[in-house]
């Protein structure tokens, strides 16, 4: 089959950026959709031009880092997948196809359908671990924890750190990045004594890297490749309000 | 030349603790002085900055993708092994290290394999004390699952993601040190050399992939975290990225390579389905507990799996090995896949798979139990193939997902080069010929947590050499060298792409070096791979400019060392006259097509020395000394 593809071009993070027009032929239905982008990036090489960057690495939906904004949706039009697992049988002859990067104020465009994404390593630097040194460790069988209290956990952690939240949100929202990361972390034993500093910092960090608020939308939740709930937020802004709370009766 | 590795002195079990009494120690108000790179964030490299930099070392860490997240250890699925012998069922730390040993086909180095079954149990409490979710069952302890190669059940697992979870572990550990400002992260940035002064290994030549800046790290030790070269056959299990350049080109700087014919095949993964294929998706072996592999009899048979008979279906399996069958081991199974499919059997685009088929299955114990067991493997393989496994059959065909060879390193994890330390999956390994499931996230965590932060401190403790500068001529010299590189990349302006020479290259090594390699073979292979790096240097094609983001030109460097590498993992597999684990040569093979080991002349490392591009390089042995164990043949009939 053949695509008409609208591609975001753009040299670096200063210069202006554009849609410019490919044809993609011959597209093979089995092909995903970031081998169909080699194809076309190949023909370029071959003529000349330059290929389109984008970032990829794993290829199968786990490591985060592909990232584009097909036809205005996220990881495009498939529910529950990332980019690099969307495959072109999901497209008709003749379609024209746009393709864009993340977009987001506090994901800045480095070139073509790459951004950065480094404000999300910093939200996490901020407070999303559990401090135990090596060596330090108990026994792993000494505290017992509830199937269900890691199924949740799991549920939380199973984010690959895309960023399509922030992309698909309006407000450019980290708040469902944030919330897994909270919702994993601080529903483990292992991780209460750190739960209020943690969420208290991470959303400072989050604020702080221009992150937008949260109105409700949960377009985030829709676009989520890992299919993250939206109760994750829900449960960051409890932990946020009892820590704010028990900070002001309990200073640290 | 021999090679010491430097074991230990003592009995088996003790030798780890011992030499954990006689290390030196670098006093706690020292160690803030000495620098540690760390090149890699997988699960090898987020463990050993983070704990070097908890120790009060300072420490740079790099990687090539924009965060440290995303190495490719994030894709580890099954599981991770600990003799922690929660289900009762016989485990212990000997047996670990015995399964380890045994599935290595007994070319690993004893010593190494006891102390990571020692310290398996450290990293299941250490990981657990991190907020890992791993399974658990209702009384709120830990869950295991069994693997291929072991009789016990003790594969810790966090649903189908566990290395994802490990590695977001390791993260998290990894970004408290850099807030902390201990590590100082540079996503992004791709090691391009070694540099050795004075015989110690002393630093690196990165080039940032952001803004094309090529620059000098300085450090009083180096640590190589940069996984396997599986890519290397172009199509394989790994992430796009991962390549072999910063072991090759420690290689070319004096690191000796370890055992590169050493390279797994798994036999469960989707076939490639047109010459566009970027990567090849595995699925996980338990499939093979319930689905029956077969292939038409009749050569190039094109009717649909269902309109052809029983009768003239060939469950080559089940025929050739009764009592194993379907569940062969990983090495069997793809040997025979391959045979069948050479012989014009196979089925699917190109022919290259084989089915694996569920109507038995699905009639013995209803479609509802077979969604239950697998059902997201079946979604996944609809996902990328587009058909529905529960009503024809799955096709399969093995594919590169392991190197067990890599950069010899001594027991303290050091190599040859004093000062260059290699971990995970990079170093030439605990796993001999071959690696068991769910061994490698062990290994590359018990480096990085355990074993190298000790090591390393011994080196640093004893080395009397200063730091120097980053303006030493070794530094300058490099930086020279790799930006001459880069700029010519950019210069030949030939008439084919990249991605032109890495597929050619990964043909001729799976076909020639792949799951079964013989003499002639490799010969051809050894004249082939020459021609084609001569005319890649001609004749390659690499867009753009030097001082952006340049995706070509960073694959262009990666493809130039797979050029060369490609050549000593072939000579290595040539000069290895024996089958051994991953390593199959037809030669030696007895009437049932069994692997022959010839313990007597090959149980040795194999451990080749750079002697100059167009020369070959130099063999040196370490032999293979069992004390505890005794060297077994494998029979799976
Ligand atoms: C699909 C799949 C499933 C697997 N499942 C399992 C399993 O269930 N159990 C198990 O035990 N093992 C499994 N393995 C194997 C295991 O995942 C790997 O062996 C292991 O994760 C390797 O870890 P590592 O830290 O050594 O390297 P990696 O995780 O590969 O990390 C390499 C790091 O080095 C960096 N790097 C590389 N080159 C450079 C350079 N030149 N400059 C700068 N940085 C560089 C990368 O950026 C990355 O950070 C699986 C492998 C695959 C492919
Ligand atoms: S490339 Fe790894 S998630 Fe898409």
């Amino acid at each position: 089959m053949d695509l008409k593809l609208k591609v975001w071009r753009q040299k670096n993070p200063e210069s202006p950026g554009g849609l410019v027009d490919y044809d993609a032929t011959g597209v093979n239905p089995d092909m995903s959709f970031l081998e169909m982008l080699d194809v076309v990036n190949e023909g370029l090489i071959e003529k000349g031009e330059d290929p389109i960057a984008f970032d990829h690495d794993c290829r199968e939906g786990i490591c985060g880092s592909c990232s584009l904004t097909i036809n205005g949706i996220p990881h495009g039009p498939q529910k529950a997948i990332a980019t690099c697992q969307l495959h072109m049988r999901h497209f008709e002859n003749g379609q024209t196809v746009v393709i864009e990067p993340f977009r987001a104020r506090p994901f800045p465009v480095m070139k073509d359908l790459i951004v950065d994404r480094g404000r999300f390593d910093q939200i996490i630097e901020a407070g999303g671990y559990i401090s135990a040194r090596t060596g330090s460790a108990p026994e792993a069988n000494s505290i017992p924890i509830p199937k269900q209290t890691t199924d949740r956990a799991m549920d939380a952690a199973e984010c690959i750190g895309c960023g399509a939240c922030v992309a698909a949100c309006p407000n450019a929202s980290a708040m469902l990045f944030v919330g897994a990361k909270v919702t994993h972390l601080n529903s483990m034993p292992q991780g209460r004594p750190e739960r209020d500093r943690r969420v208290l910092k991470m959303v400072a960090s989050m604020e702080e890297a221009g992150f937008g608020n949260c109105t409700n939308t949960f377009e985030c939740v829709a676009a989520c490749p890992k299919e993250i709930k939206g109760e994750v937020m829900a449960q960051m802004y409890r932990d946020y309000v009892k820590a704010l709370f028990r900070q002001a009766i309990r200073p640290e | 030349m021999s090679l010491n590795a430097k074991i230990p002195s003592g009995r088996l079990a003790e030798k780890w603790s011992n030499h954990i009494k006689d290390i030196k120690l670098v006093n706690p108000n020292n160690k803030r002085k000495y620098r540690i790179i760390v090149v890699g964030t997988g699960l090898a490299g987020a463990s050993a900055a983070a704990t070097l930099s908890e120790l009060g070392y300072q420490v740079e860490c790099f990687c090539y993708q924009d965060s440290p997240r995303r190495a490719h250890s994030i894709a580890a699925q099954g599981g991770i092994n600990a003799a922690k012998n929660y289900q009762n069922d016989g485990d212990s730390v000997y047996r670990l290290f015995y399964d380890t040993i045994k599935g290595g086909d007994f070319r690993s180095r004893e010593a190494n394999v006891y102390r990571l079954a020692e310290i398996s149990t450290n990293i299941i409490d250490h990981c657990v004390a991190q907020g890992i979710p791993f399974a658990r069952e209702y009384g709120g302890y830990l869950a295991n699952r069994s693997f291929g190669g072991a009789q016990v059940s003790r594969t810790f697992y966090a649903r189908g993601q566990t290395g994802q979870q490990l590695l977001l572990g390791a993260y998290s550990a990894l970004c408290k040190q850099i807030e902390g400002g201990g590590v100082t992260m540079r996503p992004r940035t791709e090691m391009l050399d070694l540099v050795v002064i004075d015989g110690h290994a002393k630093g690196i030549v990165v080039r940032d992939l952001v803004s094309g800046k090529i620059t000098s790290h300085v450090a009083d030790a180096v640590v190589l975290a940069t996984g396997g070269y599986s890519n290397v056959y172009d199509l394989s299990t790994n992430a796009r990225g991962c390549n072999v350049t910063a072991a090759y080109r420690a290689y070319k700087k004096g690191a000796y390579f370890a055992n590169p014919c050493f390279t797994q095949i798994h036999p469960t993964c989707i076939p490639i389905s047109g010459d566009y294929q970027s990567k090849l998706t595995l699925m996980s072996e338990s499939l093979r507990n319930d689905g029956r592999i077969w292939v038409p009899k009749k050569k190039g048979d094109d009717r649909p799996p269902n309109e052809i008979p029983e009768e003239e279906r060939d469950y080559y399996l089940e025929r050739k090995y009764p009592s194993y069958g379907n569940l062969a081991p990983r090495d069997i199974a793809s040997r025979s896949a391959k045979e069948v499919c050479d012989q014009g059997h196979g089925v699917g685009p190109g022919g290259f798979g084989v089915y694996l088929d569920f109507k038995d299955a699905i009639q013995r114990l209803g479609r509802q139990v077979i969604k239950e067991r697998y059902g997201n493997l079946f979604e996944m393989y609809r996902n990328i193939t587009g058909e529905n496994a529960y009503e024809v059959p799955m096709r399969i065909y093995p594919a590169t997902h392991y190197t067990m060879g890599g950069l010899w390193v001594d027991y303290n994890l050091m190599s040859n080069l004093p000062g260059l330390f290699v971990i995970g999956e990079a170093n030439f390994s605990d796993h001999g010929a071959n690696r068991l499931g769910a061994s490698a996230l062990m290994q590359g965590l018990a480096d990085g947590y355990f074993i190298l932060p000790y090591t390393i401190g011994d080196y640093l403790a004893t080395q009397r050499q200063p730091r120097p500068s980053s303006d030493h001529s070794a530094f300058k010299e490099a930086e020279k060298n790799v930006s001459e590189q880069t700029k010519c990349f950019l210069s030949i302006q030939g008439e084919r792409t990249v991605q032109s020479f890495h597929r050619e290259l990964g043909t001729i090594v799976w076909n020639l070096a792949g799951m079964a390699r013989n003499e002639a073979g490799l010969k051809e292979a050894l004249t082939k791979i020459p021609e084609l790096r001569n005319e890649f240097w001609r004749n390659v094609k690499v867009p753009g400019d030097d001082d952006t983001i340049n995706q070509q030109l960073e694959k262009a460097g990666r493809v130039a060392d797979f050029l060369e590498f490609a050549e000593l993992l072939c000579y290595d597999a040539l000069t290895r006259e024996e089958s051994c684990g991953g390593h199959f040569r037809e030669e030696h093979q007895d009437d049932n097509g069994e692997a022959i080991r010839d313990d007597a002349t090959f149980s040795h490392v194999s451990a080749w020395e750079f002697q100059g591009n167009d020369a070959k390089p130099t063999l040196h042995q370490e032999p293979l000394e069992y004390t505890e164990v005794k060297m077994a043949t494998r029979s799976y009939k």
